[in-house]
């Protein structure tokens, strides 16, 4: 879907229009009171509960959304829609600039949450919905589904909000640079104007396997790989992919490049970088909800999620009790470190469909 | 399924439309008959498969910690906390009273009496720490680490300039008498105020 009408940026720059590729699942009801928006992370996209169409593989949420499941397409009509700056449909550095007809690169403004919330909005305006019955997000998702609750309140009934924070610590903007600085030294990065020739897939596999590992947690990692070696019955003293752990970020960071734009990466993990919920409101997140004292809020940590910690749910929490707002908050147990929320975790389960069926 | 009867009380005495927080509400039972009265009631939980189910059932709770959590409440956010059980558990109870208090202006506290006349028998005859219905496990595994009796409780209240708005005093699942309940009552539920 193309919208003809600019998109004002946080970074005082507009897009003059804006194409945002959705996909939805369910019906919407005649009241148009039963949308529930998924947000999806960094290198997710709108193939939610469908199969992927370059990789085939099923949906990055099929285990949460779809007839029956927690956020059951019977009842909802959930929608989930690439996200600004993203490389599968909407506008992002990939985009061809109306201007010059050559790829946007470097040329397409640094954008933030709040500006992919907004081009959001601006689909459900096109939608003809008003209200949302949910706003869900894990992860950068959960960032979303935070700035949606500070901008646009009187239009969200509930947001469920998982492995997630209201902003990026110094170590979360730590780990993206390191990926970005691994894009930036690719020799085929080409100051962002590599769409004609080979794109810099060496540096943005790197980038996700650094990010790959803020990911999982340490006795994740031990169980899965321990020390094993990879096809062989010894060390080889070289350089090849010795153990398990090696060869499995290799394929992760290959897989990735065939899949996702390096600019995007840049782009996207810049606007996480960004996000501090409260910066805006005289660094108080509290001010940050202030209108959101009717929306019912559910957040959800996991205890081995070091990227996105139980403590920084916890102040969210803080800041929405400090306003009255129904909260709902658990750190669930999972081994899985901060990909708890995309893996089998059923309490989660549990919790997203009773957070729901309440709405929120 | 019939609430513990000082749930079932407490239930019946908050009114319909107020804001409530029930502080250790386990798995959101008191929450569940509180909101069927049209009471908006949400809660805090220290154990995260209580939080869970509660959830899950639809309720807003928060995974926190009577002891340390209670301050992250602005001042009059309810017009009822409730503490159904749990105050002979907490570390301060003065202080956990206090923040019930602060949060809301009035409260429901209730608690097992430890000078209940079977307890009494209990450390008179055999001079050993009782294990009873509602204190069922032994001195060195209860999380029950400040037993008080309804006289201790009166006291503290005095102590504190807090008034006794209503009381009620449980012998199993029987109302026994205010003047009595120092021995007769198993169990006594208070609602308390700043007067």
């Amino acid at each position: 879907m193309t919208i003809d009408r600019p998109l004002p940026l946080d970074s005082g720059q507009q897009l003059a229009s804006v194409t945002i590729a959705y996909q939805s699942y369910g019906t919407l009801n005649a009241d148009r009171s039963n949308a529930v928006l998924v947000c999806h992370a960094l290198t997710g996209d709108q193939y939610v509960a469908c199969d992927h169409p370059t990789t085939g593989k099923p949906g990055w949420w099929a285990r949460m959304v779809g007839p029956g499941k927690p956020i059951d397409t019977d009842r909802y009509f959930v929608l989930c829609a690439n996200v600004l700056g993203s490389c599968m449909g909407t506008s992002g550095p990939a985009t061809v600039d109306p201007a010059t007809g050559a790829p946007f690169g470097m040329g397409f403004p640094v954008i933030t949450i709040a500006d992919m919330v907004r081009a959001q909005a601006m689909l459900l305006d096109h939608l003809g919905i008003a209200r949302l019955h949910a706003v869900v997000g894990g992860s950068m998702g959960g960032m979303q589904a935070l700035a949606w609750a500070s901008a646009y309140p009187e239009r969200l009934v509930s947001a469920i909000v998982i492995a997630s924070a209201a902003r990026h610590s110094a170590q979360n903007i730590a780990f993206h640079e390191v990926g970005r600085q691994a894009i930036m030294a690719d020799p085929d990065w080409q100051g962002g104007q590599y769409y004609a020739a080979h794109a810099p897939t060496k540096g943005l596999a790197v980038a996700r396997m650094a990010a790959h590992i803020t990911y999982l947690s340490e006795a994740g990692l031990t169980e899965k790989f321990g020390r094993r070696l990879q096809a062989r019955d010894a060390k080889s003293f070289g350089f090849d992919a010795d153990f398990q752990v090696e060869s499995y970020l290799r394929y992760q960071g290959l897989a990735f490049t065939d899949r996702f734009d390096a600019n995007a990466y840049l782009y996207i993990t810049r606007a996480m970088d960004y996000f501090d919920l409260a910066e805006a409101h005289g660094g108080r997140l509290a001010a940050a909800f202030a209108g959101a004292g009717d929306v019912r809020f559910t957040l959800v940590s996991f205890d081995t999620d070091w990227l996105y910690p139980t403590a920084e749910s916890r102040r969210i929490v803080q800041a929405l009790q400090s306003v009255g707002a129904a909260a709902s908050f658990v750190e669930l147990s999972a081994p899985f470190g901060h990909d708890s929320f995309l893996l089998d975790v059923p309490a989660l389960d549990r919790l997203v469909a009773g957070a729901l069926r309440n709405g929120g | 399924m019939a609430l513990r009867p000082d749930l079932a009380i407490i239930a019946d005495a908050v009114p319909a439309g107020t804001r409530v927080l029930d502080v250790g509400c386990g798995d959101g039972t008191l929450i569940a008959a509180l909101r069927d009265k049209g009471v908006d009631a949400r809660g805090l939980e220290i154990d995260p498969a209580n939080v869970t189910a509660a959830i899950a059932r639809g309720q807003s709770v928060v995974q926190g910690d009577a002891n340390h959590d209670l301050g992250e409440y602005p001042a009059g956010a309810f017009d009822y906390a409730i503490l159904s059980q749990t105050l002979q558990t907490t570390e301060r109870p003065d202080r956990v009273i206090e923040e019930l208090l602060r949060i809301a202006p009035h409260a429901f506290v209730s608690f097992p009496n430890f000078a209940h006349w079977r307890i009494r028998l209990a450390l008179l005859w055999n001079g050993r720490m009782p294990v009873t219905r509602l204190l069922p496990v032994a001195w060195y595994e209860t999380p029950n680490i400040h037993h008080l009796t309804v006289s201790d409780f009166r006291e503290l209240l005095r102590e504190r300039g807090i008034v006794v708005e209503r009381a009620w005093y449980l012998s199993g699942d029987r109302p026994t008498s205010a003047a009595a309940a120092s021995w007769r009552a198993e169990h006594a539920i208070f609602l308390i105020s700043r007067g």
